[in-house]
């Protein structure tokens, strides 16, 4: 029972880093903020989600109790990264950053 | 295995560093600022997993907190040019 939850700690760990390298690609290589923002939030949140879900299954083998703490980043960090995401691009908008000159669609643009 | 771990999120956090260096526009900049934020949490798990002691976890929740209002302040000053607002008429 141990090995499993060691493993499945392990294969968590490397996940969210893999999330991780597929964020800072993203961001190092998409053309405007709008598409790595995508890259920035999406995969950031959903890499630390599996990160913290490692360390809270390792606390949980290695030393036997369920660190609430961890729970309470975890659901902390889902709920506000997106609306960290959301929050600057909208200001971005406002402020006239430009988009992308080959992308097709921009539904703000008839509410301004 | 941690060994690696540690590796390749200080290597995102490299990435991150280049945008926010670089970034031609200052949301660029708060994105990158926001992503490295939760990149030190990681750092800071797997930090304490290394060291194995939970001594650290509380780090995270405060390292959580601070990089969403950091990021909140950042947007509201964009967007209106002031973060606390005396007029409540806006």
């Amino acid at each position: 029972m141990t090995a499993i939850v060691e493993i499945l700690s392990a294969l968590f760990l490397l996940m969210g880093v893999f999330l991780f390298l597929v964020s800072a690609f993203g961001i190092i290589r998409l053309p405007d903020v709008y598409t790595r923002n995508h890259a920035a939030s999406k995969s950031s949140t959903l890499g630390i989600m599996f990160i913290l879900i490692g360390t809270l299954l390792y606390f949980y083998y290695e030393h036997g109790h369920f660190d609430f703490r961890v729970v309470l980043a975890i659901i902390f960090i889902f709920m506000t990264s997106p609306v960290a995401g959301h929050l600057i691009m909208r200001s971005a908008y406002h402020t006239g950053v430009k988009m992308w000159d080959r992308s097709v669609q921009d539904d703000l643009k008839k509410t301004r | 295995m941690l060994k690696f771990a540690l590796l390749g999120v200080s290597l995102s956090m490299i990435g991150f560093l280049y945008r926010l260096i670089k970034g031609p526009s200052v949301p660029d900049r708060v994105i990158a600022l926001d992503a490295m934020g939760i990149n030190l949490i990681a750092i800071v798990a797997l930090a304490s997993i290394v060291m194995d002691t939970s001594a650290y976890l509380e780090a995270i929740l405060l390292l959580g907190i601070l990089s969403f209002i950091g990021t909140v302040a950042f947007a509201k000053f964009l967007e209106k040019g002031e973060i606390i607002e005396d007029d409540r008429n806006r």
